[in-house]
């Protein structure tokens, strides 16, 4: 029945979609007044109906309701609840149920919430975010079905990946799809604008608070899924360039580059045509990345979907929206005026070469990612990983970020060379120390940590330069945004640099009652005990460390095998100081008794994600900062016009 | 479409897992080779470090780049497959005996191609890759000519 | 001119679109040749693999008389399902030498009893390094080498009944 009803849900929600864009386009022909007014409703009930299906979806999951496919096959009644609820979206068709429940549930917020944008231009966007709507609804209803019977009814199901049940799957992908797909709202924008020509600040100004929460999303999720890569799978790394990882920072590249353009639009009207191209990019990127994950074109640890027929699907899906949207690109930015220009020497100019830089490395980060399919049509195998997108990118990031510091010190419109010199003199400076200190106590240390560490004490104080000499209660909050995010960037480089140049590893077959040393801790291996768990059973070791003269404490990294299905999983023992992190992982025993065991002292490694959730709370602040700007200048016109 | 697992695979205590790789693995296992695990212990110096931090830290450099032959898109020093393991233990033992990493690795690419290395080399099919990042920035730049007022002297 | 620079993005996309339709509709293939194919077989000596038989050099390789060698091993599940197709070369008076990778001389012989032995000698690689030298990715692998020890034709995965008229004609074509 639940299914059945979700089904239905989806279904219905599918054929409002197609009702919201045949009205959308009918009422932007004619104009009629009643057309405008049904629009918005029908696209919020679409977006209560798609969450109506996944909450059905959801249900079945936490019910174990064995006579739906796809809970047999990835689901086991001895689950614990979370990864039942969770494991919903941990699979293809229920991710990409998930994906379409927030894409019409972000139009739905749009038709609630969006006050600013004239009339015309809004109905423009809700139809087009109806019109991506109805591909994807249509790719779930004929080629991902969620909720197709089993019959006969198994008596147990598959299980779902235990590299999967972990509290990670319940908080990764929603983030990241409420970022990589609510930034659809962008393109669904800058489609509406280009329709009914109304690319101007104001679209800007109603165009920004979207795109602001989808990047805080899409920065969360991003920094999330690098946590829990880095401690679940084991292997001490938290970035691989993996083609997958890629496709979900290609979009993040896109809206950060968007999130600033939008504002040089909002406040001096320019980068017209740039700004709505980035708005155009950034969720065909998460079109392209959906597809690249799902298609089995590339390999990859995290691909979760090898269907080439479900890829040609999608492929269609991306050739009708992003061709159909580029097409209307050229055809129509061309009549759009260009904005004004600007002198370099100002914030508008810091922010032309901050699209610029996130631009090139967002090129180079797919060029790489698709070459190797490049090649393979000539017939040469090639591999491209993190030496050539680390030297390709790298530079490139390092030179952003110089930019990003000095920009935010520059003035609107128009400012002067010297002054800027003048204001950069105190991080200058503080970057001279750094290199002074780092070169002295790690001499050994590799160029682009040596930079990557330097630059970020010296753009770390130039973030922190916009707050200097204001009276700091009557600082805009916005302000404070771009302050805590600018400055989180610079504390994940610092962890970024400090973890590649300064790890140490050691790699030891033990047994028990032997002392190791890792970094400045000195490790104990006491004994290997089996424990077990809800769906598993595990060798546990108990390990010791100390630090010099400092109080003992007791890791106990574990070896697991789960039941069903039956699969191994290492589970590190991490544990977080001050300074840093010690990771260990047990492997396995080789038959005179030793355990192989793999430790690491990994220094300042926790500031990546501090950083990253540095950049996302610099967003909200950015965020309630706007809403709050535009209510406070919303009543003043009321109270003015009263 | 689900993915089963391979029983045949003994315990993989750490490392990267390929875990959803087996679906393509089950699909293709008699038409390409098997990536089982044999019943001999790992190789020596597959997961113990070389006494010298010095070699040491090339050969784990070297490592990082090589890619693991039986593995979904993984380097071997991040994958818990025997093979990656065996071809660890034969990069310690030549940086140990002497050999330069840039000698490993055009070994390795010798016998594999260049699908081995995660450093695609500067050949004539990769000259579009290493060339794109200086490319893109003059493309960029010159987009942005226009967006620049010239600057006027002071009168 | 900047009406063109508009429809870069649309171009480039189609490119895009291009390769990537290309890929999917003719998919490359996982696996991953070895490149020595064409080149000598490079200088090894393994012990023997299991008790009262010769293990494999380079030397014999290059005896003048061409061969096929088998990379395979007891654990490696494919490897019984290409037995048929060994025994029928053998059959056909093709000489067989086999590589057995990381085996151990009790299961290796389970092995050859269960699913046929059609070997001349077996040499036991245990650490892989013949297999790597071969520029072999996995077992089980097929190599024919002709008389003077050059690698003439390298067959992926388990021999299939309709694989066997190939493998004969490059042992044919290696005399």
């Amino acid at each position: 029945m639940i299914a059945e009803a979700g089904l239905a849900a989806l279904w219905l929600a599918a054929a409002l979609s197609l009702l919201q864009l045949f009205l959308g386009t009918a009422a932007l022909r004619e104009g009629g007044e009643a057309m405008l007014r049904v629009v918005r409703p029908v696209a919020v009930a679409q977006g209560v109906l798609a969450g109506l299906s996944f909450l059905f979806l959801i249900w079945l999951f936490l019910r174990t309701d064995l006579s739906v496919q796809l809970v047999a096959a990835n689901s086991h009644s001895a689950k614990p609840w979370l990864y039942k609820f969770a494991g919903a979206w941990g699979n293809h068709e229920g991710s990409m149920l998930l994906w379409v429940t927030v894409l019409a549930v972000a139009g739905a917020a749009v038709a609630l919430f969006e006050r600013r944008l004239k009339q015309n231009t809004l109905i423009a966007t809700l139809a087009a975010q109806a019109a991506i709507g109805l591909g994807f609804y249509a790719f779930l209803l004929f080629a991902s079905n969620p909720f197709t019977r089993l019959s006969p009814v198994p008596v147990e199901g598959n299980g779902l990946n235990p590299l999967l049940q972990d509290p990670g799957l319940a908080f990764h992908p929603p983030t990241l799809y409420f970022g990589y797909v609510g930034i659809s709202i962008a393109f669904s924008f800058a489609v509406g604008a280009l329709v009914t020509r109304d690319v101007g600040p104001d679209f800007a100004r109603a165009m920004r608070p979207w795109v602001l929460a989808a990047w805080i999303f899409l920065t969360l999720g991003i920094t999330a899924g690098s946590y829990w890569a880095y401690y679940e799978l084991g292997w001490g790394g938290w970035w691989f360039w993996d083609p997958v990882e890629n496709a979900s920072l290609m979009p993040w590249l896109a809206a950060t580059a968007l999130l600033h353009s939008v504002t040089v639009l909002a406040t001096r009207d320019g980068l017209r045509a740039w700004t709505v191209m980035l708005a155009v990019v950034a969720f065909s990127m998460s079109m392209i990345g959906t597809f690249l994950v799902r298609s089995g074109i590339l390999t990859s640890v995290h691909a979760f979907a090898v269907d080439p027929r479900r890829g040609a699907f999608i492929l269609v899906l991306l050739f009708l929206y992003i061709g159909g949207a580029l097409l209307l690109y050229g055809l129509r930015v061309g009549t759009v005026k260009e904005g004004s220009r600007f002198d370099f020497i100002s914030r508008e100019g810091a922010l032309v070469v901050n699209n610029l830089l996130l631009t090139v490395i967002l090129g180079v980060v797919l060029f790489g990612t698709i070459y190797p399919l490049v090649t393979e049509a000539f017939g040469e195998k090639l591999s491209i990983g993190p030496p050539y997108f680390n030297a390709a990118a790298g530079p490139v990031a390092l030179i952003l970020v110089v930019f990003m510091g000095a920009g935010a010190m520059l003035r609107w419109r128009s400012d002067r060379a010297r002054e800027l010199i003048g204001r950069l003199a105190i991080p200058v400076l503080i970057t001279a120390c750094a290199l002074l200190l780092v070169v002295l106590l790690a001499p050994g240390i590799r160029i682009l940590p040596l930079f990557g560490l330097v630059l970020a004490a010296g753009v770390g104080a130039a973030s922190i330069a916009p707050l200097w000499k204001r009276n700091l209660r009557r600082t805009p909050l916005f302000i404070w945004g771009m302050v805590v995010a600018h400055l989180g960037i610079a504390v994940a480089l610092a962890g970024m640099a400090s973890e590649a140049a300064f790890t140490k590893e050691t790699l030891i077959a033990a047994r028990p009652g032997q002392t190791m040393g890792v970094g400045p801790y000195s490790v104990r291996f006491d004994s290997v005990e089996p424990v077990a768990g809800p769906n598993w059973t595990a060798v546990e070791a108990r390990l010791t460390a100390r630090r010099g003269e400092g109080s003992p404490f007791a890791l106990r990294p574990q070896a697991r095998m789960f039941s069903s299905p039956p699969t191994p999983t290492s589970e590190a023992a991490i544990v977080t100081v001050l300074d840093g992190q010690l990771y260990v992982a047990i492997g396995e025993s080789d038959d005179q008794g030793r355990w192989q065991l793999r430790l690491w002292w990994k220094p300042a490694v926790t500031l990546i994600w501090l950083g990253g959730f540095m950049v996302a709370f610099g967003g909200l602040l950015a965020l309630l900062g706007r809403v709050r700007r535009e209510r406070r200048s919303a009543r003043r016109l009321e109270e003015a016009l009263a | 479409m689900t993915w089963v697992p391979n029983p045949n695979l003994a315990r993989r205590p750490w490392g990267r897992k390929s875990v959803f790789g087996f679906l393509l693995f089950g699909l293709l296992s008699l038409a390409t080779p098997a990536s089982a695990d044999s019943l001999l212990p790992a190789a020596e110096y597959a997961d113990t470090q070389l006494p010298d931090p010095a070699q040491e830290r090339q050969a784990k450099a070297l490592m990082e780049t090589i890619r693991c032959l039986v593995c979904q898109g993984q380097a071997i020093s991040d994958s818990d497959a025997e093979m990656a393991g065996d071809m660890r233990a034969l990069i310690r033992q030549r940086i140990q005996a002497g050999e330069s990493p840039q000698q490993i690795r055009a070994w390795l690419v010798e016998r594999y191609g260049n699908w081995v290395t995660y450093d695609p080399p500067l050949e004539p099919v990769t000259w579009p890759l290493w060339g794109a990042p200086i490319l893109f920035i003059f493309a960029g730049l010159w987009l942005a000519r226009n967006r620049f007022k010239r600057r006027r002297r002071a009168s | 001119m900047r009406r063109l620079v508009l429809w870069v993005p649309l171009i480039v996309f189609a490119a895009f679109v291009a390769v990537v339709a290309i890929n999917l509709y003719a998919p490359a293939d996982r696996v991953i040749p070895s490149q020595m194919v064409g080149r000598p077989v490079p200088q090894f000596a393994l012990p023997s693999a299991i008790e009262g038989r010769p293990g494999l050099s380079s030397a014999r390789l290059s005896d003048g008389q061409p061969k096929v060698v088998n990379i395979f091993a007891s654990w490696c599940i494919p490897c019984r399902a290409e037995a048929p197709q060994l025994e029928a070369l053998a059959r056909r008076g093709v000489p067989l030498e086999g590589i057995a990778v990381r085996d151990r001389p009790q299961d290796l012989a389970g092995f050859l009893a269960a699913y046929g032995d059609p070997f001349h000698s077996i040499g036991a690689d245990n650490d892989r390094r013949v297999q790597l030298a071969l520029g072999s990715a996995g077992v089980p692998e097929t190599f024919v080498i002709d008389g003077r020890g050059i690698i003439r034709h390298q067959h992926i995965g388990a021999i299939m009944p309709q694989d066997v008229p190939a493998i004969i004609a490059a042992y044919e074509a290696a005399r």
